[in-house]
């Protein structure tokens, strides 16, 4: 087990090395940089001012060097300064990082607890108005856009309420930093939850079929214990899985989300970061990102000998 | 008897009900003015930008030496007053321009306001300092500034070297800040000190901004408002939504467009909106120094085929402005008559009649209906520029012309026009002052940084100089729309229509004016207040 961890944590290491050079050389190969923007922003191209400027912040110099003095900063906690606000990056990056996983562990946590609980009575009612109804419901949220859902829940609450549920910086109650949190959460959750609901009810469905369900049922077992306590777990491994990927691919929805409900998370600030080329912040943040899905990935992993058993890593 | 009474019971009423009226149209002070931002400003110094996304939270925190009076819609070289001057004097045959400053000024940290101020700030903007700018988009705004002079702490001289009676317009633009000399550029970028009504308190990209009230404000009495707070909301009908449940008391100014209004008034009928032209101009960019368009019969074909008003009642709903270089009156000050516009080819109301004349002028040039011209429309990818990129790729196959759209990347727009890398492009022109200096010099001068389409027309050019030096202003004007009616001639670089867009804010908020002829000087905000 031990020599699996390790071997584990070198690949993780040679994964994010490899992301660190993807994300570098990808960048410059977007054309434009900060300098061409700032200066497209402006209306205007004096090419000794740009020249000035890009040596300025270290982007006329050859890319392997620049690659060495960030990552080298990297690795010494050094994350250089923002190009945009002259502000360590560090700074920059931090305080949008609590907002984001706020947002995303809710959403994860309306996938989990929606989606699992309604897949298994979708399965167990396999066939009756109820599992078409679910059915229904799972199949609506794998196709409506998460931005869609998004402006169509705010125009609701306009409409409704007079009020619109974007992101409150300075909440007065617990209930109030709640729905700051919970209704951008359920928009972006949906999608997640109504997958983990079709995952879940496929491998129940599966499970349900087994021997030793029906001899579970035959020893006089009750329904509950049936379903939750032998069927789902052993169904729930492909489920983990689903909602470990969905973990990673939460920052794709979060997006949206964040730009439609206004939260200054780090997902929204990414693609501002992607749209000024300011290189400190994108690369640092795509690292960051990066560390957080090789690690689900790695607990993901860990956890499946939690939940089965069976799965022994060894040498 | 009664008659006495009655009518001294009516005169009390009639008193008691205009001291009421005047009583609840009195300024208050107080309250937090909320407004949502439609982008993160890429820094917080005006003098290194070059977008009102910054002029609109960033000037209350400044003055200029003179500026356009905040509650007229119109700026007009008649309603230029005082800020940091307090006086201002044409010498020397109106080549020095003398201001007379402001004492007891204090910028934001405490320090005195002197003419020291004002010599750093122009010597900085004409290149002439230590310290430099980043980016300096408006240093030919001072191409006919010799120097800056002081004469002790308040006193401070333009040194001009031919007249330009314009300057003052230059002047009293919202891109016009006195900056304090002890202040590095860098610092102004991250945190701005202003002698003006609001004090910087802090700035979070992509999140807000904060300002406060200056309470050591040399206008007494000023500002009304405790403070501005800025959010920034990127998504259109995000904000749109939140400042209809009320979330804000205002939108951000002239960014309604004409379909959005309707919706906002609908939904929020006791809103206050305008609609007001803001002085940024769609033009055609050409190619003029390569094939096809060397060939001034296509140039002018093609300037034939527009049908402005298709342009303005699809995109406004009918509320646009066709004119030339210079915005239409009566916003515009320096507009052509639509008589003398419609004498213009490609001006005059028979479009069919106009595209007749076109085809005559492309078959001349060997294209018809068997062989059309290929040509990309390149445009900024941006819906402002492409929507009518679209609506030009369909007039142009009127005329045998068959246009593929190019969509081009903000980042890599202007490079790619500067360098000349396109055959044909639509481009959007904003005007910081409603001048000729400021446009003809920047977008038609041989040499010009931002004169795209390399049109260079020596004659024209001295023209710009005798406009630039007249002090007469029905002198002017008339050279002016000469001038301008030239530059449409030769195609220079083809005018389709001057926007209009729509700002809105709540009803008990009060004191708002919006410019008429330019969007980037009316933010100053010190006479803003909130009737609630």
């Amino acid at each position: 087990m031990f020599a699996y961890l390790v071997r584990r944590l070198f690949l993780m290491l040679v994964t994010l090395f490899g992301i660190s050079v993807v994300i570098f050389f990808l960048l410059r190969i977007v054309p434009g940089n900060i300098v061409d923007i700032l200066f497209a922003a402006a209306g205007y191209v004096d090419p000794a001012d740009k020249a000035n400027l890009e040596k300025e912040l270290g982007i006329d110099r050859p890319l392997i060097v620049q690659y060495w003095h960030w990552i080298s900063g990297f690795l010494r906690g050094d994350f250089g300064y923002s190009y945009v606000s002259e502000k360590p990056a560090l700074q920059e990056i931090l305080p949008r990082i609590p907002i984001t996983a706020r947002l995303a562990g809710l959403a994860l946590l309306f996938s989990a607890s929606i989606g699992i609980p309604l897949g298994v009575i979708s399965a167990v009612k396999q066939g009756t108005r109820l599992d078409y109804a679910l059915r229904v419901v799972s199949l609506s949220g794998l196709s409506l856009p998460s931005f869609w859902l998004g402006l169509l829940i705010l125009t609701a609450s306009v409409a409704m309420f007079g009020q619109i549920p974007i992101f409150n910086p300075n909440p007065q109650t617990w209930l109030e930093a709640f729905a700051t949190y919970a209704v951008p959460a359920a928009a972006v959750g949906f999608r997640s939850a109504a997958l983990t609901m079709r995952i879940t009810r496929s491998s129940m469905l599966e499970v349900l079929r087994q021997d030793y369900i029906r001899t579970a049922r035959a020893k006089g077992a009750s329904d509950a214990a049936v379903n939750y306590h032998h069927a789902l777990k052993n169904a729930i491994l492909p489920v983990i899985t689903v909602i470990g990927i969905e973990a990673a691919f939460l920052i794709g929805g979060l997006i949206v989300t964040e730009t439609v409900f206004n939260i200054p998370g780090v997902a929204r600030f990414l693609v501002e970061a992607i749209r000024w080329r300011d290189y400190p912040i994108v690369q640092n943040l795509v690292m960051f990102i990066a560390v957080v899905v090789v690690s689900a990935n790695f607990i993901v992993d860990m956890l499946y000998a939690v939940f089965d058993p069976r799965i022994r890593y060894t040498d | 008897m009664r008659s006495v009474w009655a009518l001294a019971a009516t005169a009390a009423l009639s008193l008691l009900a205009f001291s009421t009226v005047t009583f609840a149209g009195e300024p208050k002070q107080g309250g937090i003015l909320r407004m949502y931002h439609r982008d993160s400003p890429g820094n917080a110094s005006i003098h290194e930008g070059a977008t009102y996304s910054l002029n609109v939270p960033f000037m209350p925190v400044f003055n200029n030496l003179v500026i356009y009076k905040q509650d007229e819609a119109q700026n007009r070289m008649d309603n230029i007053v005082p800020e940091l001057a307090e006086s201002w004097a044409w010498v020397n045959d109106n080549k020095t321009l003398t201001f007379k400053l402001r004492q007891g000024v204090k910028w934001h940290d405490g320090k005195p306001f002197s003419s020291a101020d004002v010599k750093c700030t122009f010597d900085m903007l004409m290149g002439k300092s230590q310290q430099k700018f980043r980016q300096n988009p408006r240093k030919s705004w001072y191409d006919q500034v010799n120097d800056v002079s002081t004469n002790g702490d308040f006193e401070v001289s333009f040194n001009l070297k031919r007249p330009q009676p314009s300057l003052l317009a230059l002047l009293a633009s919202g891109y016009t800040p006195v900056y304090p000399c002890h202040v590095s550029p860098g610092d102004m970028r991250t945190h701005p000190i202003g002698t003006g009504p609001f004090k910087f308190v802090e700035f979070k990209a992509n999140e807000s901004i904060k300002l406060t009230r200056n309470t050591d404000y040399w206008r007494k009495g000023r500002p009304y408002l405790d403070g501005i707070e800025f959010t920034i909301i990127p998504n259109r009908s995000t904000a749109i939504l939140a400042f209809v449940a009320g979330k804000f008391d205002m939108a951000f100014p002239t960014e309604v467009s004409i379909p959005l209004l309707k919706d906002v008034k609908s939904q929020a009928p006791n809103a206050v909106c305008v609609v007001e032209p803001n002085n940024v101009a769609t033009n055609i960019i050409v190619n003029s120094s390569a094939p096809p368009f060397d060939n001034i019969d296509i140039r002018r074909a093609m300037a034939l085929s527009l049908d402005r008003k298709a342009f303005i009642s699809i995109m406004f709903e009918g509320q646009g402005d066709v004119g030339g270089t210079m915005l239409p009156p009566p916003n515009g000050l320096w507009g052509m008559p639509k008589e003398m516009l419609e004498t213009i080819p490609g001006y005059g109301p028979d479009v069919n009649a106009n595209r007749d004349e076109a085809r005559k002028l492309m078959q001349k040039a060997g294209y018809g209906p068997d062989k059309h011209l290929a040509v990309k429309v390149s445009t900024r990818n941006i819906p402002v520029y492409r929507d009518p990129a679209v609506i030009l790729i369909d007039q142009l196959k009127s005329i045998y012309i068959d246009g593929e759209l190019d969509v081009v990347e903000t980042a890599n727009w202007f490079p790619k026009i500067a360098r000349k890398d396109y055959m044909l492009g639509l481009n959007l022109t904003g005007n910081a002052v409603d001048d000729p200096d400021q446009s003809f010099y920047e977008n038609y001068s041989c040499g010009s940084e931002r004169n795209y389409t390399n049109y260079c027309n020596k004659e024209i050019e001295k023209l710009f100089d005798v406009q630039s030096q007249e002090t007469d202003i029905a002198k002017r004007k008339k050279l002016v729309w000469d001038i301008d009616k030239k530059l449409q001639e030769d195609v220079a670089r083809p005018i389709i229509f001057h926007a209009r867009t729509g700002s809105c804010w709540q009803p008990y908020v009060k004191g708002v004016t919006v410019m008429s002829n330019s969007s980037y000087n009316g933010y100053r905000y010190e006479d803003v207040w909130m009737d609630k």
